[in-house]
């Protein structure tokens, strides 16, 4: 009896056991430190080609100056799923020992007073431009080093049809409308739109909000005091207008509704379509696809009403973060050091070019930059003719405008009522981050 | 072993006190033998269950919450997406069951009937069943893109203009349960292959003595004694309609724009917007829409079985 009562009891205890060893033990196994004063530091990146490529490259010649230091690049999805990725990991204490993430609205709501490690007093932060300081900043502290290059939302549009058609750079809307009509009679479709690549259908408005800084330069703080909104600002209502005015014409290619960004590209390469409104961070995919025809894409900005005001908005680059869990706090430094320095740089132009300016100071771009990036630089150069887009300028940021701007695009929704809903959409995030005048 | 036999003896009454209780229907096992399914069933439904209805009372974000009383309810209630979600997640579940049913039940006849590869037909009508979603979306979202798809290249041939499908605001929800019917029509012929079969062969004989056609027996015989299968079709459809989420995110993630959102797949874009408060508020509601359907449903058809 006594037996059977004991075994009965031990395998009991065994089977709890295992099943606490189940539950908790899931997380063990993290890949630090090999023998021999070697350390393997963890680098979480997201997994376009592009960023790999660099991030690789960085990891290589890391190691090749610190002998001692493993690098592994770890990948995440982008966009929503990456986010989630990141904050989870974050919240769980089980994130890498540095991560690249965007800076700006996003970079807030990874709560970087709670997880990131600040950085402000580090050396290494000097050689950081000013410029990029304020969007990964918060409270009074810099939580991280820029990695990649700035980059803007704008058209990029195929020199050879604007050559062949004789037209020339549009600096107004009207401009703009008036070229793609002559490149619709020409045959070719004038704007390039693809919706079954939610995000790219965005750009009208982003990628416009430098013309409504030029013209209204409070909007962004109005807009974070919950004082100014897209439905009622003449300047900012324009974005959606415009993406309506465009959708009307009938200026789009016929499949914009099922075309993916991979196809839009395709199609401003091969020249069947003119003009896309799209991130600058096209220029490193259009240069693996068609290395050939890279020097055929020019740039220029969104144009607005008044030809003088017309300014860039630019992206500013992602930055490289270490999260409070990390358990290589010094190594991780080192990494981030290395980043911001004229050698992170050049190993990024050696792994994948100069795809615009570098927010390190003393990295300068190679002659050979592509025609686009070139483009680009005036406007870098000169502080009134661009604004940072803006994410970087309010943490306000509705999770749906693709949605809606898909809905514009599409004659769905009238541009009016769409601006009405976006601004219902941002009220959930700024609730959410608990900012002031929105409860 | 001598010293341990005393206490045996005396740990041996009172088991024998209890023996009998437990052989009045009570339980066949001691009760630590639910120890290690109690623990799971604590840690993985219990507790998530109860935090969710905390949840969705705060403002979350994982590591942190304040507690904001009925906010989460009344924002969800005012998410704009929300009614065409609403209506969206009604029509699914509508469109899937009844084509479910209807299909199913002909497939059955068919299947059950004196067919060449009979065996055959029915496992490959099967087959979908067992394909993951996110792969049957995928393949689909290929077979129906407007104008390279093989769908509309296949009805261009016979002359007719296919519709755009899953980019075209009027038809993207209706592909998609097209989709899930396709992939879920196997399950249900199999419930009702199951339900035609056990119909005592007598009754159709003794009908056919009667001279009664055979959409007389169909419709007299076939169709009512199988109602027990009907209502398990109605209910397992009903249920994946309305908590359908894998294959209209894999197809088209509630786009055009919101034009093919559910319940499901605004509560997850939420979530991915890190709204973890108002998100589980959202499935919370859910959960009360869910179950006061199928819990009036369920007993409606168990007591027409019944009153049979």
């Amino acid at each position: 009896m006594t037996t059977s009562n004991r075994r009965r009891w031990t395998s009991l205890a065994v089977g709890v056991t295992a099943l606490a060893v189940a539950l908790t033990g899931c997380g063990g196994g993290n890949a630090s430190g090999g023998g021999g004063g070697e350390k393997t530091i963890t680098w979480l990146v997201d997994n376009t080609e592009n960023t790999v490529t660099y991030a690789e490259q960085i990891a290589k010649d890391f190691t090749a100056a610190n002998p001692t230091i493993k690098v592994e690049v770890e990948t995440r999805p982008q966009g929503g799923e990456g986010d989630n990725i990141v904050k989870t990991r974050l919240s769980t204490g089980d994130m890498a020992d540095l991560f690249s993430y965007n800076s700006g609205s996003l970079f807030h709501q990874i709560s970087p007073e709670q997880n990131l490690v600040p950085v402000t007093s580090e050396p290494y932060m000097a050689n950081v431009s000013d410029s990029f300081k304020p969007v990964v900043t918060a409270g009074k502290e810099i939580y991280g080093v820029p990695v990649g290059t700035g980059n803007a939302g704008a058209v990029l549009y195929n020199k050879k049809v604007y050559e062949k058609l004789g037209l020339s750079v549009p600096k107004t809307w009207s401009e703009f409308l008036a070229n793609s009509r002559k490149i619709k009679e020409a045959g070719t479709d004038p704007i390039i739109q693809t919706y079954q690549t939610t995000w790219t259908s965005q750009l009208f408005v982003l990628g416009d909000f430098a013309n409504v800084a030029k013209a209204d330069p409070d909007f962004a703080a109005n807009y974070t005091a919950n004082k100014a909104k897209y439905a009622t600002d003449p300047a900012a209502v324009k974005g959606f207008e415009h993406l309506e005015e465009a959708a009307k014409a009938g200026l789009f290619n016929k499949d914009y509704a099922s075309a993916t960004y991979a196809q839009g590209l395709e199609k401003l390469a091969n020249g069947e379509g003119a003009q896309y409104p799209i991130l600058s961070f096209a220029l490193p995919e259009l240069k693996v696809t068609f290395p050939d025809k890279l020097n055929d894409i020019g740039l220029f900005p969104l144009p607005g009403d008044d030809a003088s005001k017309n300014a860039l908005t630019v992206w500013l680059p992602g930055g490289v973060y270490i999260p409070k869990s990390t358990k290589n706090l010094d190594e991780a430094k080192k990494l981030q050091a290395f980043i911001a320095s004229k050698a992170g740089c050049d190993s990024q132009t050696k792994a994948v070019g100069a795809n615009g300016p570098y927010l390190v100071k003393g990295c300068d771009l190679p002659e050979d930059v592509p025609a686009a990036v070139k483009d680009m630089l005036p406007y870098f150069e000169d502080q009134s003719k661009n604004s940072p887009a803006l994410e970087y300028l309010s943490p306000v940021k509705g999770p749906a405008l693709e949605q809606i701007t898909v809905e514009v695009g599409s004659g769905i929704r009238s541009a009016k009522d769409a601006a009405a809903l976006y601004d219902e959409d941002v009220k959930k995030q700024a609730k959410q981050l608990n900012l002031p005048g929105w409860n | 072993m001598t010293v341990n036999t005393a206490p045996t003896v005396s740990a041996a009454r009172p088991r024998q006190a209890v023996a009998p209780k437990r052989r009045k229907g009570k339980s066949a096992y001691p009760y630590w033998f639910y120890l290690p399914a109690a623990v799971v069933y604590t840690a993985l439904f219990l507790i998530p269950t109860f935090a969710s209805f905390f949840f969705s009372f705060t403002r979350w974000t994982l590591t942190d919450f304040t507690f904001i009383g009925l906010d989460n309810f009344v924002q969800f209630f005012q998410e704009p997406a929300l009614l065409k979600g609403l209506t969206n997640t009604f029509i699914y579940g509508a469109v899937t069951s009844v084509l479910k049913v209807v299909l199913g039940m002909l497939l059955a006849v068919l299947l059950t009937s004196q067919i060449i590869a009979r065996g055959y037909l029915r496992s490959v009508i099967f087959f979908p069943v067992l394909l993951s979603s996110i792969g049957v979306g995928i393949v689909f979202t290929i077979l129906m893109d407007p104008s390279k798809g093989m769908i509309n290249k296949a009805l261009e041939v016979i002359g007719i203009e296919g519709p755009a499908w899953l980019v075209d605001p009027a038809w993207a929800l209706v592909s998609v349960a097209l989709v899930d019917v396709w992939k879920g029509v196997g399950l249900a012929t199999v419930i009702y292959i199951a339900g035609i079969v056990s119909i005592p062969a007598e009754y159709f004989e003794a009908a056919k003595m009667d001279g009664a056609s055979s959409f007389k027996s169909f419709f007299n015989i076939t169709l009512p004694l199988a109602r027990p299968a009907t209502a398990t079709v109605i209910i397992l459809s009903l249920i994946g309609g309305l908590r359908s989420f894998d294959l209209i995110w894999a197809m088209t993630k509630g786009g055009p724009g919101f034009t093919s959102d559910v319940i499901a797949s605004v509560i997850f874009k939420q979530y991915q917007a890190g709204f973890y408060g108002l998100s589980t508020a959202g499935n919370v509601v859910l959960f009360l829409i869910v179950t006061a359907i199928i819990l009036p449903l369920s007993m409606f058809l168990n007591r027409k079985e019944v009153e049979q």
